[in-house]
């Protein structure tokens, strides 16, 4: 919470105070002094920084983000709206990251240094080394340009048929992915071997459970705080990731609202979308941190 | 066995290196030498394909590829090499600070990591951007921004086994202050793990780079850059496809190579951590 109260002073102090002016910017530089006048008041910008701040958390708070210059509507409703494509986006991306990764880390673990486990490493190098825009365009010159499967960019919106919206956001979900996925499946592959020396692992295999029963019931839990933790820390990646592939696959949302309202100096916009961002890199490093304890009850003590 | 002859046999460390070589040799060239120089524009002989003049063909102004992805590696070491130095040099001091003080310094420190965690290179990027318009200052500080609670939180982990070694107590009971211990024991003791860390965050500097001139907020023209080749490269994906392999593939082998490097230094600078994998 302290956290989220000290990101959001921080983005209205850079977008808000530190220039000195937003009408300035939002105006540029053939602005008269009256326009900017009538601007500065009709923003409120007459007033000062800690009104502006507390009638911006208020806002917020009610969820009223204030009013886009450049859109004349709503920001919140302009948000909801791109929200439709970005988060659908990340959900998939997530899915498939934990998907990949877990099925090749225990793959590779259970055949620790042998030709498998080999592969997956190598495989892995060369995935955290790809730009993941650059995967995107990629894949779509072989599966849009080349094949024709999927529309190389654009979204034709939920409305008329959801298949259609997943269709498009498979490629860019994919480019996301397999370089999140090349990083945790790493994480997933040292953690699964470091349970797997455990004494509790050897009690029970020697117990008569064969080494699948013991992979599935008694590792495969252990080793989740450590692919938890890169989880919690990748999701940052993540969305960063959707800003960049939005704009690779042309898709219209949050990404592409924050770049439009750069080009049109709405920079109420700007600070909105930046919080929501930052805000839930927050949020989801505090559920992190509340989901290790739910996994590993020996976490409870320390606590 | 001798520290060079380990080096050799460890494949990964040698591959990296090499590849970390050839970027940097490249760099180093692109200051004499390119075949054409990376920002003629020549309209009429836009788009070629591979031939004896432009090995790798023009784009879609008539600029020679090779040329431009040898002068862009320029950019991509730049921006590493500040970036990190930032990250570094804010960093490591809070870090040191925070192991050396204790207390509420510690935790006033941790606290700013991790808020500072919550705004991505990107993020930073595009509000900086906002303001004070896209460029090539405004993505290295952004990317430096972020590599600061990354050193931070390294280097106070890294301290803080170290203040708590027999050597130091020694040291304490000679009398000797904080920042005599801190210049003389810790840092000392902690540089290798920092090594590493920094061939890493150069590697994640060069994709961020990338990414922001790819958005348009990074290198502006004329100035060439891997990641807005990519950005010119997709415009042009229908007629020329092969011109978003290349800066690509650059971008892809520098990271690699700086990610193997940074692995076989781990390896090699503390053997402890090697056998346990």
């Amino acid at each position: 919470m302290l956290t989220l109260v000290a990101a959001s002073v921080v983005i209205f102090a850079v977008l808000d105070v530190l220039p000195g002016n937003v009408a300035e910017v939002m105006l540029g530089e053939s602005a008269t002094a009256e326009s900017l006048a009538a601007l500065q008041a009709k923003l409120g910008l007459d007033r000062p920084p800690a009104e502006r701040y507390a009638s911006w958390m208020r806002g917020l708070a009610h969820g009223d983000m204030g009013t886009s210059h450049s859109y004349d509507s709503p920001v919140a409703d302009l948000v909801k709206e791109r929200a439709l494509v970005t988060v659908p986006l990340a959900v998939m991306a997530m899915a498939l990251t934990t998907l990949i990764a877990l099925v090749l880390g225990v793959y590779a673990a259970s055949h620790h240094n042998r030709g498998g486990d080999l592969a997956v490493m190598v495989g892995s190098q060369l995935g955290i080394a790809l730009p993941n825009f650059w995967l995107g365009i990629l894949l779509s010159l072989v599966f849009a340009v080349q094949l024709r499967w999927f529309s190389a960019g654009g979204f034709p919106g939920w409305e008329d048929s959801p298949w259609d919206g997943v269709r498009a956001l498979v490629l860019p979900a994919v480019a996301l992915a397999a370089v999140q996925a090349a990083i945790l499946a790493r994480i997933t592959r040292s953690a699964v071997l470091d349970v797997l020396r455990e004494d509790f692992v050897r009690t029970a295999r020697a117990k008569g459970l064969t080494r699948r029963q013991v992979l599935w019931g008694h590792v495969l839990r252990n080793a989740f705080v450590p692919v938890l933790t890169v989880m919690g820390l990748q999701f940052a990646n993540l969305l960063t990731g959707t800003v960049v592939i939005e704009r690779v696959f042309s898709l219209p949302g949050l990404g592409r609202l924050v770049f439009e309202a750069i080009a049109n100096r709405d920079l109420i916009v700007v600070r909105n979308v930046v919080m929501l961002f930052a805000g839930s890199v927050i949020v989801i490093n505090f559920v992190v941190d509340v989901l290790y304890v739910v996994i590993d009850p020996r976490l409870r003590r320390h606590a | 066995m001798r520290f060079s002859d380990r080096a050799w046999r460890h494949s990964s460390f040698v591959i990296g290196s090499l590849l970390v070589g050839l970027l940097l040799a490249t760099a180093a060239l692109s200051f004499v030498w390119t075949p054409h120089s990376p920002t003629d524009i020549d309209v009429p002989s836009k788009l070629q394909g591979p031939s004896a003049a432009h090995w790798l063909g023009t784009d879609s102004l008539g600029r020679d590829i090779v040329s431009l992805l040898i002068a862009g590696s320029q950019n991509s070491i730049a921006v590493g090499l500040i970036a990190v130095g930032i990250g570094m040099g804010f960093g490591v001091a809070l870090g040191l600070l925070a192991s050396a003080r204790r207390g509420w310094v510690e935790e006033l420190v941790m606290r700013f990591a991790d808020f500072t965690f919550a705004f991505p290179a990107l993020l930073s990027a595009i509000m900086l951007t906002a303001i004070y318009g896209p460029g090539l200052v405004t993505s290295v500080v952004a990317i430096g921004i972020f590599n600061i609670p990354v050193f931070a939180r390294i280097t106070r982990a890294a301290a803080n086994g170290v203040w708590s070694r027999d050597y130091v107590l020694a040291s304490r009971a000679c009398g000797k202050g904080a920042w005599h211990i801190t210049v003389a024991h810790v840092l000392p003791n902690i540089a290798s793990g920092l090594i590493v860390q920094a061939t890493i965050q150069f590697a994640t500097a060069i994709l961020a780079e990338a990414a922001l001139s790819y958005l348009g907020l990074g290198t502006q023209p004329p100035q060439p850059s891997w990641g807005r080749m990519l950005n010119e490269a997709q415009s042009m994906m229908f007629q020329a496809p092969t011109l978003a392999i290349w800066p690509g593939l650059a971008i892809a082998l520098s990271v690699l190579g700086l990610n193997l490097m940074g692995d076989g230094l781990r390896d090699l600078l503390d053997p402890k951590l090697a056998r346990q994998r």
